[in-house]
């Protein structure tokens, strides 16, 4: 046997689309977690409940990379639809594991070969009911690979027991047929590959979830109050995630709750509720998807228009049109950054992590009620939907900006309200809600041209001041939205890029200066508008790579727009096929213009 | 805070709530001369005066067309949102729940609602926003000039778009399908009876649709048709005399902060089993009086029933075709905390430091 290869490779698991192997896969990532290992797992997913083939590739790396790779070390299959392509999959030296009942001839000889007898492991878990068996098979191949590559069982009962909340029940039964997998494996498997598991140090005191869940949280720290939603995925679980711990976090001590939450009948109304709430004075917000996302288009124009705060999620999916819908893109930056007819802009920030998602979740009310206009929280599947190791969340640490907002004491002071009014010179006018119970605080919004105090007119002078004075606003968001994050320093070569790309891009610029001595600086931008940070990288780099998960450049074209004066440094190295983006094409693509 | 602001130099009139007619008015229309929409606005601002509203607890909503213009004719102390072209409902939703003892008060088309806002419209009534739903029915599209709505009758000929060939909706019966708390059709050329059921409407606890056959006297007036001048005079049959009676416990209501009592009288000749008494949530009630033949508007079935058959005979029925004042409204079925919503500060909204750690606990 060749040398032990320890915490460096790629486990992938192939079934049919709803068999329950989510529940096993998220074991074993939860588990080499427990184990202190970086790890990343991902659902490469199609969109079908039943029967369809389904991928879940898990990524672990002692040196803390998380991306997507291209090669697999080990791979598992239990359905029988892609055992050709999953057996091919398998980097030389490798092992492959699988269902023994499936039988297609296996030509490799360059891999390890591990026969699953499954179904006879499960009908000898003493005690089982025949009719749980289905549910638990497949543990049996957790316990299987548990025992092949080192993987601590107490570390798969603590997953366990965190999946089924603590219930002992199900956590028995389904550790029954770990151990009943890994006994079969130690009497019958015979090691022929050379990865293994090695507890680590690497994770202590980080928490694992997922971007949906973590934005939903943040948002609840931000002071949600009200959610106006439509099922889609990816941003379900976002929802979702809102319903099941607002309840938990936000009631007050009577039990009343501080926030409502309606299930819409489509995008078009759950866009019309949050931005009647936002209207109303109510930190609102929905999350949805590119379809969604299209739907609400009129009314999210009419919110920028009428100055309306609001947050909205876009958990990007693969469009245009259905497109994929369960696979991950950067896709909607430029629908959403002029979403609406005729000139607008839009405040749009970009989580680069899942502390960030949390983080942003509750800035994001800051800002909208600050700036009185929609602002888009963009994540993507892969985030939203895929279990992320990450920094525990943190307490916000400033207090909550509930921006210009006049009451009936405020209005006492002042003897001329104008609803759209620029007293502070920063494009922001003050607001009044309803349930102001001051003769002067009512206003009459509308999507037609309206002067300083909110009057209907077509005067062009009023007109055009109104719409330089929203375009000011965007100026003034500069002031508000996250700087960028800089690494490296020194380069004449820079990378720009944004939210999911980042483990490629960190994994890619590693290999870039191992491999081709080729150092890069990078910075990660967090928001559009970009704050003054991102103009000075652009002056101080020759070349700048702007990568991201699309066909045509989004964030490429965004900043030529800006600063047409340094497009020629400007390289876009777009690409989308669905996947998370691995470290591996973007060095190669970067290493390719370089060497031209 | 200043209780109202009376027109300068106008020794106004003013009603208990210590308001002029003035206070309710709104900036003066710009539809034509004659328009039906108009004179419902005029009613509203009477209403308003006379049930002694003050208008910051009204606030008002409405979609496109010059219906959904109307808004800005009336209540100008009130709050307004002029929506999207048929998704005020969705709007009024959000709005309403920032401050729930507000009461909503939409005006809509018949294109605005039974057109583009069907969705919206029927998702109102499921929910029982706590509104009143105005459709200004002219079975046309006002503001684009005259094209057939949806509630336009078949057969019907106009000049620049021919015959409709397609049957229309009708809005109190689709109201009534999705399950509307409180239905009302009305003809905007009778005020008296308007205005009586406005104020039942307002003082209803969840939504009240009012179906307002409101002529566009520039785009479908014929003579004879349904949604002309001159049907509306000729044919209406009203199903009974409407009164509103005042809550002789004023502390129910919560749309006014004055106190009001009003004894019924029952008119001398008025027999047993004549009148019908429907109580609303506030305390308040109406009174129908039976005119051809009684009415019960509590009858579900008998409201679906009349409906059809007027439908089929081109009847122009006016009245409250239905009311259900006990169901719960929209916020009733929310838990939510004493204090409106949009009160709230950051020490109710944002959870306290320590259940940070208690979270990342509960994440792996
Ligand atoms: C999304 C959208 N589509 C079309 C229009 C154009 N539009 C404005 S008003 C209107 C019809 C209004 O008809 P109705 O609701 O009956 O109101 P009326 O003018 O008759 O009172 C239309 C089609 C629009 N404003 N928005
Ligand atoms: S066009 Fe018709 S609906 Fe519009 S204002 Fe004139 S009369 Fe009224
Ligand atoms: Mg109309």
């Amino acid at each position: 046997m060749t040398e032990q290869v320890v915490n460096d490779f790629s486990i992938t698991v192939g079934t049919p689309n709803g068999s329950g192997s989510s529940t096993a896969n998220n074991t074993i990532l939860r588990a080499i977690f427990k184990m202190g290992i970086p790890v990343s797992g991902k659902n490469l997913l199609p969109s079908n409940i039943q029967g369809l083939p389904t991928w879940y590739t898990i990524r672990v790396s002692g040196q803390g990379f998380l991306a997507r790779r291209e090669d697999q070390e080990i791979v598992i299959n239990l359905n029988a639809q892609s055992f050709a392509k999953d057996l091919a999959s398998v980097k030389s030296g490798g092992a492959f594991y699988y269902e023994d009942s499936i039988k297609q001839p296996i030509a490799r000889t360059d891999i390890a070969i591990y026969p699953m007898p499954v179904k006879k492991i499960v009908r000898e878990i003493p005690d089982l009911p025949a009719n749980l068996r289905d549910l638990v098979s497949n543990m049996v191949y957790v316990g299987i690979l548990a025992q092949m590559i080192g993987m601590d069982k107490e570390k798969i009962e603590l997953a366990l027991k965190f999946h089924f909340k603590g219930k002992e029940k199900p956590v028995a039964l389904n550790m029954a047929a770990v151990h009943a997998g890994a006994q079969w494996a130690a009497a019958n498997l015979e090691k022929k590959d050379p990865y293994f598991l090695q507890a680590m140090n690497k994770t202590d005191g980080l928490i694992m979830t997922d971007g949906n869940t973590a934005g939903a949280l943040g948002s609840i720290y931000g002071g949600v109050q009200f959610v106006g939603w439509y099922p889609i995925t990816p941003a379900t679980s976002l929802a979702e995630a809102l319903s099941e711990y607002l309840p938990k976090l936000r009631s007050d001590a009577e039990g009343k709750h501080t926030f409502a939450i309606v299930q819409a009948e489509d995008e078009l109304a759950a866009i019309g509720m949050t931005i009647g709430a936002g209207w109303g004075g109510l930190r609102s917000m929905t999350s949805t998807s590119g379809p969604g996302l299209s739907l609400m288009t009129e009314y999210l124009g009419l919110a920028y228009f009428a100055e309306v705060p609001v947050v909205v999620w876009d958990v990007v999916r693969m469009g245009p049109s259905t497109g994929l819908p369960t696979r991950t893109a950067q896709s909607d930056l430029s629908f959403i950054s002029h979403i609406g007819h005729g000139d607008t802009d839009s405040v749009i920030l970009l989580p680069g992590d899942i502390n960030e998602c949390f983080e942003f979740g509750w800035k994001a009310f800051d800002i909208a009620e600050r700036l009185q206009t929609p602002v888009y929280v963009v994540i993507d599947m892969d985030f939203g939907m895929n279990q992320w190791m990450t920094e525990p969340f943190r307490y916000p640490e400033t207090p909550m900006d509930r921006g210009k907002i006049l009451w009936e004491e405020d209005l006492e002071k002042i003897t001329d309200f104008g609803r759209y009014k620029d007293l502070d010179g920063d494009g922001i006018p003050y607001r009044t809600v309803p349930g102001n119970r001051h003769p002067r605080s009512a206003y009459f919004t509308r999507g037609t041209g309206h002067d300083d105090h909110a009057k209907y007119s077509e005067d062009p002078n009023v007109w055009h001041a109104n719409m330089e004075r929203l375009k000011q606003k965007f100026q003034t968001a500069r002031q508000y939205v996250p700087q960028p994050v800089l690494h490296g320093e020194g380069s004449p070569v820079g990378i720009i890029a944004f939210g999911s790309t980042d483990p490629a891009i960190e994994e890619g610029r590693y290999q870039m200066e191992q491999e081709a001595g080729l150092k890069t600086d990078y910075m990660r931008v967090r928001a559009l508008p970009c704050t003054p940070e991102v103009g000075e990288f652009i002056r101080n780099h020759e070349r700048i790579y702007i990568v991201e998960q699309n066909r045509d450049g989004q964030l490429h074209a965004w900043l030529t727009a800006r600063n047409p004066e340094y497009a020629t440094r400007f390289i876009s190295i777009a690409y989308s096929d669905g996947l998370p983006p691995t470290a591996k094409w973007v060095k190669t693509a970067i290493l390719e213009k370089e060497q031209n | 805070m200043s209780e109202s602001l009376p027109m300068a130099g106008a020794s106004a009139q003013v009603n208990a709530a210590g308001l002029s007619k003035n206070d309710y008015r709104g900036a003066p229309s710009t539809l034509c001369v004659g328009c039906g929409h108009n004179s419902i606005a005029n009613q509203i601002v009477a209403v308003a005066y006379e049930l002694n509203i003050v208008p910051e607890n009204i606030v008002k909503f409405s979609g496109i067309g010059c219906s959904s213009k109307s808004p800005t004719y009336f209540l100008n102390r009130s709050f307004g949102f002029n929506g999207l072209h048929g998704r005020m409902p969705s709007l009024a939703t959000g709005a309403l729940f920032a401050d729930v003892s507000l009461k909503g008060l939409g005006v809509s088309g018949d294109g605005d609602t039974a057109s583009i806002g069907m969705g919206q419209f029927k998702h109102a009534m499921r929910r029982n926003l706590n509104m009143v739903y105005i459709v200004e029915n002219n079975g046309v599209y006002g503001l684009t000039k005259g094209q057939f709505s949806a509630t336009a009758d078949v057969g019907l000929e106009l000049k620049k778009q021919g015959k409709n060939l397609y049957h229309p909706i009708d809005i109190c019966m689709e109201a009534m399908a999705s399950r509307a708390t409180f239905v009302a059709r009305l003809f905007a050329g009778n005020a008296k009876q308007l205005k009586e059921v406005l104020k039942a409407a307002i003082a209803h606890r969840g939504i009240a649709v009012i179906d307002i056959i409101s002529p566009c006297v520039t785009f479908n007036n014929q003579e004879g048709t349904y949604y002309s001048y001159t049907y509306g005079k000729e044919k209406e049959e009203p199903l009974h005399d409407v009164t509103f009676h005042f809550a002789s416990d004023a502390t129910q209501n919560t749309l006014t902060y004055v106190p009001q009592k009003e004894e019924i009288k029952l008119e001398a000749d008025m027999v047993e089993g004549e009148i019908r008494e429907v109580k609303l949530h506030d305390g308040s009630f109406i009174t129908l009086k039976a005119l051809e033949k009684h009415y019960d508007p509590t009858d579900r079935m008998n409201a679906i029933r009349t409906l059809e058959e007027a439908g089929d005979n081109g009847w122009l029925l006016t009245g409250i075709l239905y009311a259900n004042p006990e169901a719960p409204a929209l916020p009733d079925l929310y838990r939510l905390t004493d204090s409106p919503l949009n009160r709230l500060t950051e020490k109710d909204l944002r959870p306290a430091p320590d259940t940070i750690a208690k979270l990342n606990a509960m994440m792996f």
